[in-house]
């Protein structure tokens, strides 16, 4: 196949995915390193591309600490919470008292932010979160990140990482092809900044046909982040700990806004609230120090996400479906219904379709609520992502290895889902890890730690074969059919999609069974997925679109690997709600108050798992 | 809602195609004009019905559970700096929304880094990014540390 090889030599930082991670590591990189070569990779367009493609209408990390509202170590305590105590508190405190001077920043560079007008300050949703009109977030941060990079490469699909040969385990650039062009494309660098997605797509949707793309995440958030640096050996943290929402049904629309600003409320088919019955029993399963309802007035502890949507799930499973959001007393006032209108309009535009196609107006019904299938991702409200070094001044020594959010890999940086551990990130604090990982990248070269580094043309070749392989099944083996999908000799990325959905719904917790899983079903799930490995060395691929969706597919599966092993290792029942071993179904303090930590060896597939102490942040004389 | 696009209005200038996050707004070879080629992975993002310049490119609702008769249009103007939206229900009731997109002209608030003075050694070697530690304290104090907020980090089971 005739494509050409385009090689960008001479790079210091290369930014692997430029959403709100990957755009804040460019434009920072340049304060730092004011002399280097910063480069771009992007799979679509960086104008719309990533998960805040199609705007925001909140930012849910801001601390306020200009004006005493909060402290970093409070939104810690918030993060460990809702994630049932487990995370990583050096790099989330990290994240949290630095996240307002980026959100103030994006203020100055034209970001519309509603104000408070008694108080003048930025208008508050909830405690962490703030309003603003976001339809153009993502245009405006990637004009910062194209005033500070040297070239933007849109379009390329991003497959593998280098590898430097000259010395193990460190990084040496990225290969890929350009999704227009179809041209194979070699970026030689010397650090890189993984700002990759999390995944959508690798369990089944509740949606079928077209509106499976209505997904919560977005669907071109295909595991990169996990895809390229597991593939490279990268030590990953907390894989299992999936994602699932409590959305509006069928468009998932956002319901924060609606809870806390516009106050509305659930209830079920009855008309009555249910959470509260279902804590006695939920309490015994997780214990008393995560679920303490009659504490919780007094001292203003939210109750988990999980733990909420537990009791969603446990109420339809009683029968006692659907469950409705109360919207109809909140949307008389017109004011409170322009914002819930507002709230769709500017992040997710399908919900507000759906309620126009199906004659829904707040205002005089309540809408339906519903959970989703599960999401891995982890700069939302879970921490799935990379092992990765926090900074100097407050990590401990497990927690450190001499450069702020570099992974296991030297020289591989990670910021948003690529960086695990760091929960509660959202927008401003995945942009917010995208400078901190720049200023270390810059560092690191400094140092002289990227000298020497060795790429072959072999392994160049060798990637480049690897990744057209799909095209060239396609070619040689669709002549033995006379037409039409279905062919012995290989499966398409759509139908491979569906396999590996399938297969993680049933076996690793999806929607369908609930999500209910147990080592069995685990055991049975890895080996499914070790077969479809296989057999995705028989994909084909009829042009260059459809070679995207396979390597889309390649890194999904990848990720869907680890996160079984992730589920199989930790054997307890973490968060309820979100994922239960039917064979440990309670908290198991005693021998999982750790973070799971796997590392995939790149050449013979075998995963090693460990557990990795957890550290809080006590009082010092604790 | 996946995409479609009205064949009298699209001249296949190709704007959805550079903008669309999916890959999914192609040009038709016969038609010359573009179209939505894969409706399963559209995730009704708005952003090729933004960029067309001639509204060629509308929505509606997908399939599986959105019944039809419905529009939701979108007028987005940089110049302006708003965007306008008209919802249409199935029954006829119609919703209008005007909301700012930037308070500052496209282009001219981001400053380049390149110009700016360069970090002190210091600086370097402490914890602060650019800008900082303006907007991160109230007392315009320097960045949070656990030593000043009387805090460590403990192995073990905390709640």
């Amino acid at each position: 196949m005739a494509y050409e090889t385009i090689i960008e030599d001479g790079i210091d930082i290369l930014v692997a995915g430029a959403g709100l991670g990957g755009t804040g590591a460019a434009w920072e990189a340049r304060f730092w390193g004011q002399n280097k070569k910063i480069v771009i990779a992007e799979k679509a367009n960086m104008d719309r591309s990533g998960a805040v493609a199609q705007g925001l209408y909140a930012i849910n990390c801001y601390m306020g600490t200009r004006w005493g509202e909060n402290k970093p170590e409070d939104h810690v305590r918030y993060a460990r919470i809702d994630l049932m105590g487990l995370l990583r508190e050096d790099l989330a405190f990290d994240m949290a008292r630095h996240v307002d001077s980026t959100v103030h920043q994006f203020e100055e560079w034209g970001l519309p932010i509603m104000k408070d007008p008694k108080t003048g300050r930025y208008l508050r949703e909830g405690r962490w979160q703030i309003m603003i009109h976001g339809e153009s977030y993502k245009p405006i941060v990637s004009e910062a990140a194209k005033k500070s990079a040297d070239k933007v490469f849109n379009r390329i699909c991003v497959t593998h990482l280098l590898m430097d040969e000259s010395r193990e385990n460190r990084v040496a650039g990225a290969v890929g092809f350009n999704v227009r062009t179809g041209n194979y494309h070699v970026f030689k660098a010397k650090t890189v900044i993984c700002g990759a997605g999390g995944a959508s797509n690798i369990f089944k949707p509740r949606s079928v046909g077209e509106g499976s793309g209505r997904t919560w995440y977005a669907p071109w958030s295909s595991a990169s982040a996990y895809g390229l640096m597991i593939e490279a050996g990268a030590k990953m943290t907390q894989m299992e700990n999936r994602i699932v929402l409590a959305r509006f049904k069928d468009g998932y629309g956002p319901v924060g806004a609606y809870f806390l600003h516009l106050k509305t409320y659930t209830q079920n088919c009855l008309g009555e609230e249910f959470e509260s019955k279902w804590w006695p029993e939920l309490q015994k399963m997780v214990g008393k120090e995560y679920l303490d309802p009659d504490s919780f007035h007094l001292t203003h502890r939210p109750i988990p996400t999980c733990l909420r949507n537990h009791a969603l799930i446990s109420e339809v499973n009683a029968g006692r479906g659907p469950i409705h959001m109360v919207t109809m007393r909140a949307f008389q006032d017109p004011h409170l219904e322009e914002v819930g209108w507002e709230n769709f309009l500017g992040m997710t535009v399908g919900q507000a379709v759906l309620w126009a196609a199906t004659d829904v107006d707040p205002k005089n019904e309540n809408p339906e609520l519903t959970t989703s299938e599960p999401y891995v991702m982890g700069s939302h409200a879970t921490c799935s992502g990379a092992w990765c070094s926090g900074p100097e001044d407050l990590s401990p020594p497990e927690y450190f290895w001499g450069y702020n959010r570099m992974t296991t890999i030297e020289g591989l940086f990670g910021a948003g889902d690529a960086v695990g551990g760091t929960p509660h990130a959202f927008s401003s604090g995945s942009f917010t890890e995208g400078r901190l990982a720049a200023k270390a990248a810059c560092k690191y070269i400094d140092d002289g730690k990227a000298e020497g580094i060795v790429v072959s043309d072999e392994q160049i070749k060798r990637r480049k074969a690897e990744i057209y392989k799909p095209l060239e099944h396609y070619k040689t083996y669709r002549n033995a059919v006379v037409a039409g999908s279905v062919n012995p000799h290989y499966i398409n990325p759509e139908q491979g999609l569906d396999r590996l959905q399938k297969l993680m719904d049933e076996y690793c917790g999806g929607m369908t069974v609930n999500y209910m899983t147990n080592e069995k079903l685990l055991h049975i799930g890895l080996k499914k997925l070790k077969i479809m490995e296989e057999d995705l060395g028989s994909l084909a691929a009829a042009d260059i679109h459809e070679l995207l969706r396979a390597w889309e597919l390649k890194h999904r599966h990848r990720a869907a690997e680890c996160v079984t092993q992730h589920t199989l290792f930790r054997k307890e029942t973490r968060w309820p709600g979100y994922y239960y071993r039917g064979d440990a179904m309670k908290v198991d303090d005693e021998n999982w108050h750790v973070l799971t930590v796997s590392r995939r060896d790149p050449k013979t597939g075998e995963y090693t798992m460990e557990k990795a102490p957890c550290y809080h942040l006590v009082s010092d004389e604790a | 809602m996946p995409t479609f696009v009205y064949m009298t209005r699209c001249d296949g200038c190709g704007h959805c195609v550079d903008i669309c996050p999916s890959d999914i707004m192609h040009i038709d070879k016969t038609y010359r004009r573009a179209y939505n080629i894969e409706p399963n992975m559209c995730w009704e993002c708005y952003s090729c019905v933004k960029a067309c310049p001639q509204h060629a490119i509308d929505v509606r609702g997908y399939a599986d559970f959105a019944p039809l008769g419905h529009s939701v249009r979108v007028n987005r103007d940089e110049e302006k700096g708003t965007i306008a939206w008209r919802i249409k229900f199935r029954n006829g009731t119609e919703k209008n929304f005007l909301s700012p997109i930037t308070t500052k002209p496209w282009g001219t608030a981001i400053e380049q880094l390149r110009n700016v003075p360069g970090p002190s050694k210091e600086m370097r070697d402490g914890e602060l990014l650019y800008n900082e530690p303006k907007f991160i304290r109230m007392d315009d104090g320097g960045l949070h540390t656990l030593p000043a907020a009387g805090l460590k980090l403990k192995k073990g089971v905390y709640y």
